[in-house]
């Protein structure tokens, strides 16, 4: 298990270098708030995206809603672009089992049917508990299921990932 | 049956008397009031070391709710409960089903409550008949039946002029008429006190206004009149100032208030609790301090327990729609001496308002002591304190405002006509 | 004890305005607000409360009301029920705790109680298990929170903030449960001057002890206020002993654009619905520009999505 993680924004920059050569021009840039529009924010400087970004609040498709009850802080989604037919990168800061891609995927649906979705995370910790695999990751590694992985901002914006 | 009540703290009001020592009982009456008398050889001894030994309470308004209303209650089930708080005389006023309008309902109540254990029952006769507020009933044939006065209970009395009619006759032969103030019209779909707390909670309101404009009338009547009037249930600051006055120039008017209106008020509603669905409504805390005084300054003549036993089904309803009324006989003494104990009253002024005062205006014997009354006595722990319950209660009336409230002050030994009529399980 | 909040502060019921925290009632616009878009999207669903059933018990009729508890339902995803229950003489009393007791069994997970007597959703929350959570739609003259939320809603919206504003609200406050959940709500808020304007006959006793200033004369009540909240005017109550009639009630309560005119020139107006045109609102203010009546149906819907999101989430208490 390593003791720290490498530094959050040369893995962004390693982010891109991956996705750069497969990213057309008419993609759409999806990240999942909070952590994951930071990176998706990146992403979508350093590859020079033309369309709009997104941001998705996944608080009203999560699976565990009923057990710990709406979040209080729910930011509205901002989509603004036509999402039908249209090709979406969603990013997010920490893969693990799967199930805040999966709400949302179903999100996104609601706002109409995409031609194709490709993911995008900074950190696949593994643990996976749905059929899900990102297409681009910055660093893959193992964490016990009892620790966490967190994208934190500074006031300066500088991005840092932590264990806890 | 003799009895040796031994070492107790007898608080007898009328006598003014407030000492330790024994109390001795042959045949229904006090024999003997700290010396016992000669060749006196008791059947039964009881200890009331530590215990106040005081008349037996009497109480104004017990509804039994025979005929008409068994399935909320038993005579035998209230006239337990009444003994069990220490009650010994009460007055039972006639909205029952039919209405106590009726020498022959009246004579059967007092035959049912006759063969009965439990306090002397007193009936009020309906003034009106069927409480309609239009003829008057037979109300010298009621009294020989055995009605001490006449009422229309918390029925309307639209018509002043049958109010007058009424007095004129009352007057003419000696009867009591006993009244609550409250105009119809003004008091009219309100279920709680005209005042901020039912602005705010959206309930209908009955303002002071219903019980002084009615008042007004009354007394204005009486006057005329010179009938014998008692004033129940009061429930405001203005309408007790009225009454003071009214006493003051000299009319011969008595009132009373229910113990429920001594310590609760129109805050109590917040929380649309039925229970404090009251007639009258609980007013304002000026109106309870007001209240809480003149008992104190004597304005007010007696305190009652207004029982009313309402089944759970008519209080398991929004406020509004629910019935009110609460049961009270077991909380009259506990309630009274809570009073006693906030405003500094001693308990021999106390008392009186439960025992002495009552008797007289009931017109009745008992509430006190002296040698040659009838043994009618409570014997309570001062001290004792116990929880308001539905386990706790004796009466079928499980609606009370005080379920859950901690009390201070139990019963232990109720003596009606020289009959140990209630003893408290040990 | 609160009925309303669990032990750790969070909603439980919504029965009242009265005495809710301000924080709760700022949560409640915000979701409200992050609902907004959901109405715009192609699916006007978010899958929140997916399986749970929502009893709309409307013990007095109302379809407006009912309607938009409803769409907020739909568009969360909940299994919605709708029972209209005359309230007969024979079905009242013990009839609502056996229709509730009913309903239970067959697990539903909230109600939405509309009743013509005060306290209702009270009573029927003080009875439910600890899974149910209630929704007072509307108690005789005593509440109907989710109305003064959107209220509140429709009001930040068009003016940013409380804490500058003047408010008034015009009409018959005495019967109107509007009109408290409104009070309640805009004091909370910090509304610095909330206004009651009316005739005697149509406000209640102390209802300065709310913390509103009483104007009866229209005009005075209405100069310089930011918004002016008109409430509708039973029928019943328009001849009788509370008033002589529509006619004289119109000329000296309606809301006309000369008297609009004496509020602040950017004042916005509402009304809860359904109004009588020509007896509490001139048609020319109704449908005027300053009028923002029916956008505050649309953000009940959001206000009303929100309330039940936020209770039906999270353990039960």
């Amino acid at each position: 298990m390593p003791a720290s993680l490498p530094d959050a924004n040369t893995l962004i920059a390693r982010l891109a270098d991956a996705i750069a050569p497969t990213l057309t021009p008419d993609t759409f840039i999806v990240g999942i708030h909070t952590g994951g529009a930071w990176v998706a924010e990146r992403l979508h400087a350093l590859l020079g995206c033309r369309q709009p970004l997104g941001v998705l609040d996944i608080s009203f498709y999560r699976d565990d809603f009923s057990r710990i009850g709406l979040h209080p802080q729910v930011k509205p989604s901002s989509l603004p672009f036509e999402l039908e037919g249209g090709t979406i990168l969603l990013v997010d800061d920490v893969l693990h089992s799967g199930r805040t891609v999966r709400a949302a995927m179903n999100e996104l649906f609601d706002y109409g049917r995409p031609a194709s979705i490709r993911l995008a995370v900074l950190v696949d910790r593994g643990g996976r508990e749905l059929p899900i695999r990102p297409d681009f990751v910055g660093l893959t590694v193992d964490i016990p299921e009892h620790q966490n992985v967190n994208l934190s901002r500074l006031d300066d914006g500088h991005l840092t990932l932590s264990i806890a | 049956m003799k009895i040796h009540i031994r070492n107790g703290r007898i608080i007898d009001p009328m006598n003014a008397r407030d000492q330790i020592g024994d109390l001795y009982i042959a045949a229904g009456k006090i024999v003997g009031n700290g010396q016992a008398p000669a060749d006196f050889h008791a059947n039964r001894t009881l200890d009331a070391s530590g215990l106040v030994v005081c008349p037996g309470l009497v109480d104004l308004s017990v509804r039994l709710r025979e005929p008409g209303y068994e399935y909320r209650a038993t005579l035998e089930s209230e006239m337990l409960a009444a003994a069990a708080g220490g009650i010994t005389s009460l007055a039972c006023p006639p909205d029952t089903d039919p209405p106590l309008d009726e020498p022959g309902l009246v004579e059967m109540l007092k035959f049912r409550a006759k063969n009965l254990p439990g306090p002397r029952v007193y009936p009020i006769g309906a003034l009106t008949q069927k409480l309609e507020g239009r003829a008057l009933t037979e109300m010298a044939e009621l009294t020989e039946a055995g009605c001490r006065a006449f009422t229309q209970a918390d029925a309307p009395l639209t018509d002043t002029l049958v109010l007058l009619r009424a007095m004129e006759y009352a007057a003419t032969f000696g009867f009591s008429l006993w009244l609550r103030p409250q105009d119809v019209a003004l008091a009219r779909e309100g279920v709680a006190h005209d005042g901020a707390v039912a602005s705010r909670l959206g309930l209908a309101g009955i303002p002071a206004l219903a019980e002084t404009v009615a008042l007004a009338t009354i007394l204005q009547l009486a006057r005329e009149t010179g009938a014998r009037i008692h004033l129940a249930r009061l429930s405001t600051r203005e309408g007790i100032a009225m009454v003071r006055a009214a006493k003051a120039q000299g009319l011969a008017i008595s009132c009373d208030v229910a113990a429920t209106h001594v310590h609760l008020s129109e805050n109590d509603l917040v929380g649309f609790d039925a229970h404090m669905h009251l007639v009258p409504p609980l007013r304002s805390l000026r109106d309870r301090d007001a209240i809480r005084e003149a008992l104190r300054d004597g304005s007010i003549d007696a305190l009652c327990s207004d029982h009313t036993p309402v089944d759970e089904d008519a209080k398991q309803v929004p406020f509004g729609e629910s019935e009110a009324g609460a049961s009270g006989v077991e909380l009259l003494l506990p309630l009274t001496l809570k009073w006693a104990r906030e405003m500094g009253v001693p308990l021999l002024q106390a008392l009186d308002l439960v025992t002495w005062k009552p008797a007289q205006v009931l017109g009745v014997p008992g509430g006190h002591l002296s040698v040659g009354a009838c043994a009618d006595i409570c014997i309570f722990d001062e001290a004792a304190e116990w929880v308001v319950t539905p386990q706790a209660l004796a009466s079928q009336g499980d609606n009370t405002p005080f379920l859950g409230h901690p009390m201070q002050g139990r019963v232990r030994y109720t003596v009606i006509d020289g009959h140990i009529d209630f003893e408290a399980p040990r | 004890m609160n009925l309303q909040l669990t032990e750790d502060g969070r909603l439980r019921h919504l029965l009242t305005l009265d005495g809710l925290p301000r924080a709760i009632i700022t949560q409640i616009l915000d979701t409200a607000e992050s609902f907004m878009d959901v109405g715009a999207r192609e699916v006007k669903k978010v899958p929140l409360l997916r399986g749970k059933s929502i009893f709309n018990l409307f013990f007095e009729p109302s379809t407006r009301t009912r309607t938009t508890f409803e769409i907020a339902a739909k568009r969360l995803s909940a299994d919605v029920v709708n029972l209209n229950i005359a309230t007969s003489s024979q079905t009242k009393g013990e009839a609502i705790l056996d229709t509730v007791d009913n309903l239970a069994a067959m697990h539903a997970d909230m109600f939405i109680v509309r009743h013509a007597q005060s306290g209702a959703a009270h009573f029927i929350a003080r009875h439910v298990a600890p899974h149910i959570s209630v929704v007072n739609a509307g108690d005789g003259r005593h509440a109907h929170p989710t109305q003064g939320l959107l209220d509140m809603f429709t009001i930040r919206r068009y003016k940013g903030a409380f804490h500058n504003l003047t408010v008034a609200i015009v009409g018959d406050v005495l019967h109107s449960r509007v009109a408290r959940s409104q009070i309640h709500a805009l004091t909370t808020l910090g509304v610095p001057e909330v206004r009651v304007i009316g005739p005697k006959t149509l406000l209640p006793t102390g209802v300065e002890q709310m913390g509103v200033k009483v104007f009866h004369d229209m005009e005075a009540g209405l100069r310089g206020c930011d918004v002016v909240i008109m409430l509708r005017l039973q029928n019943e109550r328009m001849k009788g002993a509370l008033l002589p009639s529509a006619q004289e009630y119109f000329k000296f309560f309606g809301l006309t654009p000369e008297k609009l005119a004496l509020a602040g020139p950017g004042a916005i107006v509402m009304h809860p619905g359904p109004m009588n045109r020509g007896v509490e609102i001139a048609s020319e203010v109704a449908d005027g520009p300053q009028s923002v009546i029916l956008p505050q149906v649309t953000y009940g819907i959001a206000v009303r999505m929100a309330v039940m999101a936020m209770l039906a989430g999270g353990p039960s208490a």
